[in-house]
């Protein structure tokens, strides 16, 4: 196999373990010049600690570490940094109110005659950029009016400034719109042309297979492949990933006799942001919302929420026409929403995975003393929370985890309709199936599910219908088990099965 | 949960070292004040320490639920000064004059609250502002020199007791601050309160699980207020009454809620750590005055323990994660 260029980098046999307790066991990795080279795993899988061992952060207990065919020990970041290594988190590093130079050489700012050096500094900076063929963005622009795909690029920038020739990026695209996304690929693109090895950790397969050349999986902690991706499907993948096949990828859509009444009823309802949305939700039914980022399909989830509520048409639950001006009215009614926001909008970080699942029914509920412990307990065990108790703080739990605490949240206060916004964005995929299982199921109680998703394949997998939002209006509803073409084409304005 | 949940001392973070510290203090004292060789001492100690303790707690609602309140010194000196001139003496007075203190305390923490929640000023400048207006308010109205004088049964709740079957005497301060404790810790477990201390942690998401945030925060800056209302009935009675009765306890009481390991900026910490915190630093005031070290120190002593109880609390970050990869917990470090 003739993977790109010269190994720049190789680990071999990497182990290391926290006060006892193996993290990696034995991996290898091996990264060429101007080669995309995916990781993949499960979250605990050992990505992050293999990427902070790359780094510098942590010294593996053994195994060997060559740069350039040289053998290397890291013992600070900033030794791994100097021999080339420079890595992108999730959350950006970027100083909000200081200048794209400025944050590209913090630290490091050039001096002339005892004052920083404004002028090389932001020459400097604009020849990296130009290098990168990213001319549109100013050096001297404050960051904070950047969008977050350019404030990306500047971490990026900044990684190069240092001489990086090995670019590790974690889950780069979480932070991004999907219009973003193609910049990214683009820019991924030429950085490979001009010889940077590229490590991208990355949950989402079609973002793997677009972009990678070659594929390593871990699975606890352990090497599983390195594999070329023109060899592997999606398939093998996942199989690799958590080491048995999902054969039924998505649970069975509801049957005729499992969809009940009309639970929620849309009509011409509008605000800013939509207008004239008319649909119906049934009880037992899982009606999914496509569109693109910006489309409305959020907004009319929000709207139904109460955070940003309709100012036209009605709204009506099981029949009877309701108002609902904020999210504490919707809730009353009876309607859940799991937010895209996981960290942001759904968890009290610091507060114990009881609390959290308490908290709409403290919040919005007070004085309903319906449940005893043992039902949270119940509960939290059918959602299959895995932690060491329920009194363990939720910001300790991974992605998965935290969203079965989220819709534990919803299912204590047993809702009507409950709204779901990307919600397995983020989390592993034995994560994701357990969610999408939990959905139906709870669509088989008789709940009306509305739920949003810019992965099209979980879209038409877990829908019974979906409806497609374009520019702030519903383009067409398509029946269960539509194609993405169909769904794309609405979604871009086009007709059924016509994308540009 | 799919793993069997392990027993856990039901202590919320931070507790145990503050619990650690008041111990050592006791016994300190014990080896070094003849008074302390008695239940008596520390029946003292408490005394001394109830007003202290009261505001604690009311502070202890403020931080948690990610606020501050910096007006209640001032206030207890204004309810003391209020009291003083409105009794004057008069023993016919006291009912109405305590009530109307309760009121005004709470008419004080609702106005830092609407403030704070509608007019979204921060409440670190809310209460601030609120300081100087007591404070110049308390001395337009005296002149500096404050008038009029409390009653006997106005001063038995600073000063008197009350005999009990089994426990003995007891001073009613001692059983004031009982009480409150026991509704605080009821009040925690409660609902409310920890949907309170979510408010600190992450206001939106409390906001959009469909919680009144206004109004618990609203509501923590009116028990913050009654309780310092409480706690000037009680100085008032065994201090007397001065225009400077309540100075510096603003700062006093968030130092003694930090030492009980509550999180500055809310969401984390128990009003029992607070209570102790209080409890430690005047545990602590006490044992460098029998160990004849000058009172002028004490200011620079609460600084030096608000710095270090940080300190702490931002390097215990850190080791409880390192605790918790010896647990073997499968998860990621959570990112900051």
């Amino acid at each position: 196999m003739t993977a790109g260029g010269e190994v720049v980098v190789r680990l071999t046999g990497i182990t290391k373990s926290f006060l006892g307790v193996p993290v990696l066991r034995g991996v290898d990795l091996e990264l060429r010049a101007g080669e995309v080279h995916a990781l993949m795993g499960e979250n605990g899988a050992g990505k992050s600690t293999l990427l902070k061992v790359l780094a510098g952060v942590h010294r593996p207990d053994s195994g060997q570490v060559e740069v350039a065919g040289r053998p290397v020990v890291f013992s600070t970041p900033r030794e791994a940094q100097e021999a080339g290594i420079a890595i992108i988190h999730q959350e950006f590093t970027l100083l909000e109110h200081r200048t794209v130079a400025e944050n590209v050489y913090l630290g490091r700012e050039p001096v002339r005659r005892g004052q920083v050096d404004r002028r090389k500094m932001e020459a400097d900076t604009k020849e990296l950029l130009d290098w990168l063929g990213e001319d549109g963005i100013d050096p001297a622009a404050p960051v904070s009016g950047l969008s977050v795909a350019r404030k990306q690029v500047v971490e990026i920038v900044k990684a190069l400034s240092t001489d990086a020739k090995v670019l590790a990026m974690d889950e780069p695209t979480a932070a991004l719109a999907d219009q973003e996304v193609e910049l990214l690929y683009d820019l991924v693109d030429r950085l490979r042309a001009r010889g940077i090895a590229i490590l991208y950790v990355s949950h989402r397969m079609r973002e793997v297979f677009d972009l990678s050349r070659r594929i390593t999986v871990l699975k606890d902690g352990a090497f599983v492949t390195t594999a070329p991706t023109a060899e592997l499907t999606s398939d093998q993948l996942v199989r690799h990933m958590v080491g048995r096949s999902l054969d039924a990828l998505y649970p069975d859509r509801a049957t005729e006799a499992e969809l009940g009444d009309v639970r929620l009823a849309l009509r011409g309802a509008g605000n800013d942001r939509v207008r004239g949305v008319t649909f119906e939700l049934r009880s037992g039914e899982v009606v999914g919302i496509a569109g693109l980022q910006g489309s409305g399909r959020s907004a009319i989830a929000r709207a139904i929420w109460g955070v940003e509520p309709f100012t036209t048409g009605t709204l009506e639950l099981d029949g009877v026409p309701r108002r609902v001006t904020d999210p504490r009215a919707a809730v009353r009614l009876g309607i859940g929403y799991v937010t895209e926001d996981r960290k942001g909008e759904g968890l009290a970080l610091r507060q114990s995975i009881r609390d959290n699942a308490l908290l709409v029914r403290r919040a919005a509920l007070p004085g309903s003393r319906g449940r005893k412990r043992s039902d949270l307990t119940a509960l939290l065990e059918s959602v299959a929370v895995v932690a060491r108790g329920e009194h363990q703080e939720v910001r300790y739990l991974s992605g998965g985890n935290q969203q079965k605490v989220v819709l534990a949240k919803w299912l204590a206060v047993g809702p009507r309709v409950l709204v779901v916004d990307e919600p397995t964005r983020g989390i592993d995929v034995g994560a994701k199936q357990a969610v999408h299982r939990l959905l139906r199921e709870l669509a088989r109680t008789g709940v009306a599910v509305l739920m949003i998703s810019s992965e099209l394949p979980e879209l038409i997998g877990m829908s019974d219908r979906i409806l497609v939002v374009h520019e702030g209006a519903i383009a067409g509803e398509l029946p269960a088990g539509a194609s993405e073409e169909a769904v794309m084409g609405l979604a871009t304005g086009h007709g059924i099965g016509e994308v540009a | 949960m799919t793993t069997p949940t392990t027993w856990r001392p039901r202590l919320a973070d931070g507790t145990a070292p503050v619990l650690a510290v008041l111990a050592v203090l006791l016994v300190a004292l014990a080896f070094t004040g003849p008074a302390y060789s008695e239940p008596t001492g520390y029946l003292a100690l408490l005394k001394r320490a109830a007003p202290l303790v009261l505001l604690a707690i009311g502070q202890y609602f403020v931080i948690v639920s990610g606020g501050f309140d910096l007006s209640v010194g001032s206030l207890v000196t204004a309810e003391v000064v209020i009291a003083a001139r409105l009794i004057d003496g008069q023993e016919s007075a006291t009912g109405w004059v305590i009530v109307l203190l309760l009121g005004f305390g709470l008419l004080v923490g609702l106005v830092n609250g609407l403030v704070t929640t509608k007019l979204l000023v921060p409440s670190f400048i809310v209460t601030l502002g609120m300081l100087l207006i007591l404070d110049g308010a308390v001395f337009l109205w005296t002149g500096g020199a404050p008038r009029g004088a409390l009653s006997p049964s106005f001063r038995v709740f600073g000063r008197g007791g009350v005999d009990l079957p089994v426990l003995g005497h007891l001073p009613w301060s001692v059983v004031i601050l009982l009480v409150v404790l026991v509704a605080a810790v009821l009040f925690m477990r409660g609902g409310t309160g920890r949907t309170l201390v979510a408010v600190g942690d992450n206001e939106k998401a409390v906001r959009l699980a469909g919680g009144r945030v206004d109004r618990l925060k609203v509501l923590a800056f009116m028990l913050s207020g009654l309780l310092a209302a409480l706690a000037a009935i009680l100085l008032g009675g065994f201090a007397g009454v001065s225009a400077q009765v309540g100075q510096g306890l603003e700062f006093r009481a968030i130092t003694a809620v930090v030492l009980g390991g509550v999180l500055l900026g809310g969401g984390r910490g128990s009003v029992v750590a607070a209570a102790a915190g209080a409890l430690t630093l005047e545990a602590l005031f006490s044992l460098l005055n029998l160990l004849g070290v000058s009172g002028a120190l004490e200011s620079a002593v609460q600084g030096v323990i608000i710095i270090a109880a940080v300190a702490y609390a931002a390097l215990g970050v850190n080791t409880r994660l390192r605790l918790r990869r010896r647990a073997g917990t499968p998860e990621p470090a959570p990112r900051q």
